[in-house]
């Protein structure tokens, strides 16, 4: 295993198991206000400080982990659900007016600027993480099915294709027993990396204020309302800027030790 | 040439159509009637039914959509609801913020990238590559936003060599105008020069393997002499390709950023029609989004064909 991996993998369950855990423990509530205590540094009582409101951050910051890794979960769901599927059958009639309507439909979704259209739904339908998700899960869609197209396309060319075939089995039975096992790897790997863009675009979307609404903690919404504290109270913005570029570094490096370790042809070029 | 130039161009115009068709449905479907939204919960019926005529919005839903396309093809984008000013006037005063500041990032970006990504490469697996592949893998975790806020703590708070925000206009001379947008460029670069750099190597690496490569040390060129003359040169192609691509990151991206340094641009205008819910304003922003980077895209699959034969005849 690679030094990306172990790092990657710790980064990220790290971030995960502060998720976790906030739904059972967090060092103190993270709604409640507690103003003679506001805009603390980082101390004893409260590791990250205080916001203007008194707030623990730390416990902020466990909660928000909820919110971004829900959001950008299900988001990264919504594109494997609907882009795996498109992607299988694009590759099963190649050719075909099928193959050529879901790839033209993918070129088209790829040609539109991700978070301006995200920006359009969430400005039309409301703010909220709900609609955060779909904006976010919609540009998953192409991405997803590109790359099962492009994986199952050689693999239909294979040896063992043409022996189910030969048995009688068809497209779609091919697709689900014999495709898709193959290319599992490569949709892990994928999945983590867009698993971290989504933490990305979730706190942009939070951050203009078109993502989780308060009073559900995000690590975006912590830093719009930092921002005319930052001369005064850094810690409000350093934290959880840092808490996301940790998270999004940790789902990187994973995704790049991931598809260095589960590539066999790079593994055996190792060895 | 010509056939897959005509081919893209078919292509670019059916992605501009189904674009339009998807923001103006998505925009008819927003619950509000502007009109009633403007005049607020006491207006009479008929004078709301005069001023939806007056907006335009009384056609049916076919004959608004022909008249928004057909008035945005000859400049004319409608009347923002809010402000009661033409929208093409009110986007044409902001791109003279968004334009210069894309630009002004996609320029640094290159800047950083470039030197960035052909020293790692020229120096694969030693400790040189190792900084800056690390320094990358930090620059694409690190979000935009939050790193521009960095940048107003540290130059314009403390250090004070800039202002926090605000954009001075181009009225006071270009100097002070870059001036002002340096920052919030800055902050858009970083994390494209980290991709950028990425992508400069990992082509450069490909290029370095190439026979070529060895057939010109063995004529007798320096290392650092083949890297330029032979490497570096053919390593552009795919690099521009992301470079063009990248210009739609960084137009959408300063729509964010602008909101941190409360920018004029593009992007504060389309937040404060959301917030009045102007929503001619946002449609045509958005449209005019969409179209400049389609069409920068396509520009790009254009240039990378005339560099490029062996895509024109695959296409």
């Amino acid at each position: 295993m690679s030094r990306n991996l172990i790092l990657g993998a710790f980064l990220s369950s790290l971030v995960v198991l502060a998720a976790l855990i906030s739904f059972v423990w967090t060092p103190y509530d993270y709604a409640a206000l507690d103003i003679p205590n506001k805009l603390q540094p980082p101390n004893v009582q409260h590791w990250f400080g205080t916001d203007h409101f008194g707030r623990d951050i730390f416990s902020m910051i466990m909660v928000g982990a909820r919110t971004s890794i829900a959001v950008a979960l299900v988001a990264v769901g919504i594109g494997m659900v609907l882009g795996v599927p498109l992607g299988l059958t694009a590759a099963a009639r190649k050719g075909s007016w099928l193959d050529e309507v879901i790839m033209r439909g993918n070129d088209l979704v790829f040609a539109f600027p991700s978070l301006v259209i995200a920006i359009l739904i969430t400005a039309v339908f409301g703010a909220g993480a709900i609609n955060a998700i779909i904006a976010i899960g919609i540009f998953n869609i192409p991405v997803f099915a590109r790359i099962t197209r492009g994986a199952a396309l050689s693999l239909w060319e294979r040896e063992f294709i043409l022996a189910a075939r030969v048995s009688g089995k068809g497209a779609a039975r091919i697709s689900a027993e014999h495709i898709l096992p193959n290319v599992a790897n490569l949709l892990i790997v994928q999945g983590t990396i867009q698993f971290s863009l989504g933490i990305l675009a979730e706190a942009g979307l939070s951050y203009v204020g078109l993502g989780a609404q308060p009073p559900t903690p995000s690590w975006g919404r912590m830093l719009a309302d930092a921002q005319t504290m930052v001369s005064f109270a850094p810690h409000l913005a350093l934290i959880p800027g840092l808490a996301i570029i940790v998270t999004v570094l940790g789902l990187n490096l994973l995704g790049d030790g991931l598809r260095d370790w589960l590539d066999p042809r790079i593994r055996v070029a190792r060895a | 040439m010509l056939r897959y130039a005509l081919k893209r161009l078919i292509s670019l115009l059916v992605s501009l159509s189904v674009a339009s068709v998807v923001i103006f449905a998505v925009i008819e479907v927003a619950p509000g009637d502007p009109a009633s939204f403007m005049l607020g919960v006491n207006a009479q019926e008929d004078t709301l039914a005069a001023l939806r005529s007056e907006l335009g919005l009384d056609g049916s839903k076919m004959q608004r959509y022909f008249n928004w396309v057909g008035g945005m093809l000859v400049g004319d984008f409608g009347t923002s609801y809010t402000y009661r000013t033409p929208v093409s006037q009110m986007i044409a005063d902001r791109m003279w913020v968004s334009l210069p500041l894309a630009l002004y990032a996609l320029m640094l970006s290159t800047l950083i990238a470039f030197p960035a990504g052909i020293y790692a490469a020229a120096r694969r697996g030693k400790p040189g590559d190792l900084a800056v592949m690390g320094a990358t893998q930090l620059g694409i975790a690190v979000p935009n936003f939050w790193f521009a806020m960095m940048l107003v703590l540290i130059f314009a708070i403390n250090l004070r060599w800039f202002n926090a925000g605000g954009f001075v206009g181009w009225g006071e001379g270009v100097l002070p105008g870059l001036h002002s947008l340096t920052l919030p460029a800055v902050a858009l670069a970083l994390p494209q020069a980290a991709i950028l750099a990425r992508v400069m190597r990992s082509a450069l690496l490909d290029i370095l393997s190439e026979d070529f490569m060895r057939t010109a040390r063995a004529k007798g060129l320096s290392r650092r002499q083949a890297l330029w003359r032979h490497g570096v040169r053919n390593a552009l192609i795919p690099v521009l390709t992301i470079i063009g691509l990248q210009f739609s990151f960084l137009l959408a991206g300063s729509i964010i950023i602008e909101q941190v340094f409360y920018l004029p641009g593009l992007g504060r205008l389309v937040f404060q029609a959301i917030s009045a819910r102007d929503l001619i304003v946002v449609e045509s922003v958005v449209m005019l989004l969409v179209f400049a980077v389609i069409t920068v895209n396509f520009l790009v699959d254009l240039a990378y064909a005339a560099v490029d034969p062996r895509l024109r005849s695959r296409s």
